[in-house]
């Protein structure tokens, strides 16, 4: 039923940049010769770098607010239930849903649903925990959590050419260009 | 501004020392968790604080067997070192949620060199203090079905209009969230010590928790906003943690306790006592490690300057006390603040003023701001403050109830303070742990601030 796609032989090449700056400029040239499969390694966030290589603003807000909003409306509903319906206590005459007295506890469960999401969301959307992925083969790039800066162009990439690519990453001035083995 | 016309005037010294790079930063503050080598005052430090964790379990163990009557309360005062302690605790975590996030979404850049153990002395303190609200039930196994709601075989259901309800899910909230917000903020760093590391052990167990962070464009672009959202949800979140912890006294009728002015007032003490922890641990850790290029005299100075302004917060609270408790013209009021001012526990009541009130005047002074020596009295001085003033509050409101035939006076036993000493021992275990085994610091935040400091030369 699925056709099984021959394994690509290179996961794609990699080149190593000394400074923030140069990796920024390296970025916007690499989105600009129309590369898209392409992605760049800092060892903190850079102002910027997200948009030159393509990365589509993240939706996370909205899930977070959703989930804010879910576990708000749980919160009340569980105090409601509890004091209005399943154990009913009358206290000196006052209504079961004393909703004001539940305040705090429905915002308390609003904000605990919405940092979690705010948490895994960020997780999922990155698609962590990945244990292994195919840049760790390259020894020098344990340093783009370091010191160092790296850009990607994946050979998934559909204008991705071995020797072209290589030329082009070449002509950006980089420390060293590396081969990614899948 | 006093400080323009002063001659003796200087900018104001950097966030991050001139001369240092991305691998400098890397090394210095990596390696003292990646070193082979423990050094010999660590583990002096960590076997004294071991040592008092000993006498929390030990303080502990007796209690389970024997019953919470091992306590000094009684009957006026039937609330004493347990809620005394939990708000004390509770407060201290409170500056580094404030480190965290209020001061991530006011971009002041200063927080990055302090926030991590900031953060990890909230995880740590909020630990310390709940120990006091479970065991102070007794036999805590069987507390859960009225701290938790959950099905149970007796169809009992918590009480969801009582505040210590609302304490359960406050303080709760905030542990779950402090710690993710935490975890979030170590995984890149985590990456940077699997990264580095270079036994394979180790490298294994960096690697397992920092999740395969790549420290890719799109991920830190997610990253970013989910600190910035955590940042965000935990400001209001660690503002009504303590105005919450302040309900379970200000909605009771009792005076001394039933004022308008509590839940501010408390928060604001809260953040007072937890800059004065985090300067009591940052001036030695900086000291020890060798860590003032990252940690710079100006993260000192501001702090000193946050304890100086939440310090005249608590004292407009304090004044306020005693204002109200005149303007009321209700006698009870008037009576419980002149029984606190000059009853049996005057003496702390007076020495409160002179620890939170008078001591934190000093730091108007820019050369005391600046000495390590004089914030680390300071921030003694408010420690004890800190403690008398949840003591004044919780024992000089309680022990002259209305009826002289009920006056009785409180004294803690010895089981009391094993406990609270105790908690001292989980605190600096725990927090003597992280030192070691993570990094103190947010390395990925402090390699951003380099591109600047190199900026200005």
């Amino acid at each position: 039923m699925q056709e099984k796609k021959p394994a690509p032989e290179l996961y794609g090449l990699l080149a190593e940049f000394a400074d923030h700056e140069a990796l920024l400029s390296a970025s916007h040239r690499t989105f600009e010769a129309g590369y898209r499969q392409i992605d760049a390694f800092s060892p903190y966030p850079v102002h910027g770098l997200d948009e030159a290589v393509g990365v589509k603003r993240t939706r996370l807000p909205y899930l977070v607010l959703g989930c804010g909003l879910l576990g708000a409306a749980l919160g009340m509903s569980l105090q409601y239930w509890v004091s209005a319906i399943e154990y009913p206590l009358n206290v000196g005459g006052r209504p079961f849903f004393s909703w004001l007295s539940f305040v705090p506890i429905t915002f308390e469960c609003g904000i605990l649903f919405a940092s979690f999401s705010a948490a895994i969301g960020m997780l999922w959307a990155n698609k962590l925990p990945m244990p292994y992925h195919p840049l760790f083969s390259v020894e020098a790039f344990a340093r783009a959590s370091q010191d160092r800066f790296f850009l990607c162009i994946e050979s998934t990439d559909p204008t991705f050419d071995p020797e072209k690519t290589r030329a082009f990453l070449q002509s950006l001035n980089p420390h060293e260009v590396f081969r990614v083995d899948p | 501004m006093s400080e323009a016309t002063d001659k003796s005037y200087q900018p104001p010294a950097p966030v991050l020392a001139a001369g240092q790079s991305y691998t400098s930063i890397t090394g210095k503050i990596s390696d003292i968790v990646l070193t082979p080598r423990t050094p010999v005052g660590w583990g002096v430090a960590f076997l004294i604080a071991f040592l008092f964790f000993q006498v929390f379990l030990v303080a502990l163990t007796y209690l389970l067997y024997e019953g919470v009557g091992l306590w000094g309360l009684n009957n006026p005062v039937s609330w004493g070192f347990a809620i005394i302690h939990f708000v004390w605790w509770i407060g201290i975590g409170h500056a580094g949620t404030l480190i965290s996030a209020i001061l991530l979404l006011l971009r002041q850049q200063w927080r990055n060199a302090i926030n991590r153990f900031a953060e990890a002395m909230t995880i740590f303190a909020v630990i310390c203090a709940a120990v006091f609200p479970v065991f102070h039930t007794g036999r805590p196994w069987l507390a859960i079905y009225w701290l938790l709601p959950y099905p149970n075989s007796m169809g009992v259901w918590p009480q969801f209009r009582s505040p210590l309800m609302w304490d359960v899910f406050a303080v709760s909230t905030y542990f779950s969230v402090s710690l993710v917000f935490w975890y979030l903020g170590l995984i890149p760093d985590l990456a940077t010590l699997r990264d580095r590391a270079r036994n394979r052990l180790v490298r294994i167990c960096y690697g397992v928790l920092s999740l395969g962070w790549r420290n890719s464009a799109a991920h830190w672009h997610r990253y970013e906003m989910a600190s910035l959202l955590l940042a965000g949800l935990s400001t209001p979140l660690v503002l009504s943690v303590h105005s919450i912890v302040s309900f379970d006294f200000s909605t009771s009728l009792l005076p001394g306790w039933h004022t308008t002015i509590f839940p501010p007032y408390f928060v604001a003490g809260a953040v007072f006592a937890g800059f004065a922890m985090v300067l009591t641990l940052a001036i030695p850790i900086r000291k020890i490690y060798g860590l003032e290029l990252i940690i710079t005299d100006r993260h000192l100075n501001n702090m000193a300057k946050v304890m100086l302004a939440t310090g005249l917060i608590v004292a407009y609270g304090y004044f306020m006390e005693a204002f109200m408790a005149w303007y009321s013209a209700s006698t009870w009021e008037q009576f419980m603040m002149k029984n606190r001012m000059t009853g049996p526990y005057g003496g702390y009541y007076w020495m409160l003023i002179l620890c939170n009130v008078i001591v934190p005047q000093l730091l108007w002074s820019k050369r005391c701001r600046l000495s390590t020596t004089w914030l680390m009295i300071v921030s003694m001085f408010i420690n004890v403050g800190m403690w008398l003033e949840r003591f004044v509050i919780v024992v000089t409101s309680l022990h002259r109830d209305f009826l002289p035939s009920s006056w009785g006076m409180y004294s803690p036993t010895k089981w009391d303070w094993g406990l609270y000493l105790g908690t001292f021992g989980i605190f600096f275990t725990l927090f003597f742990l992280f030192i070691r085994v993570l990094p103190m610091i947010a390395i990925a935040e402090i390699r951003a601030l380099v591109p600047e400091s190199h900026k200005g030369k």
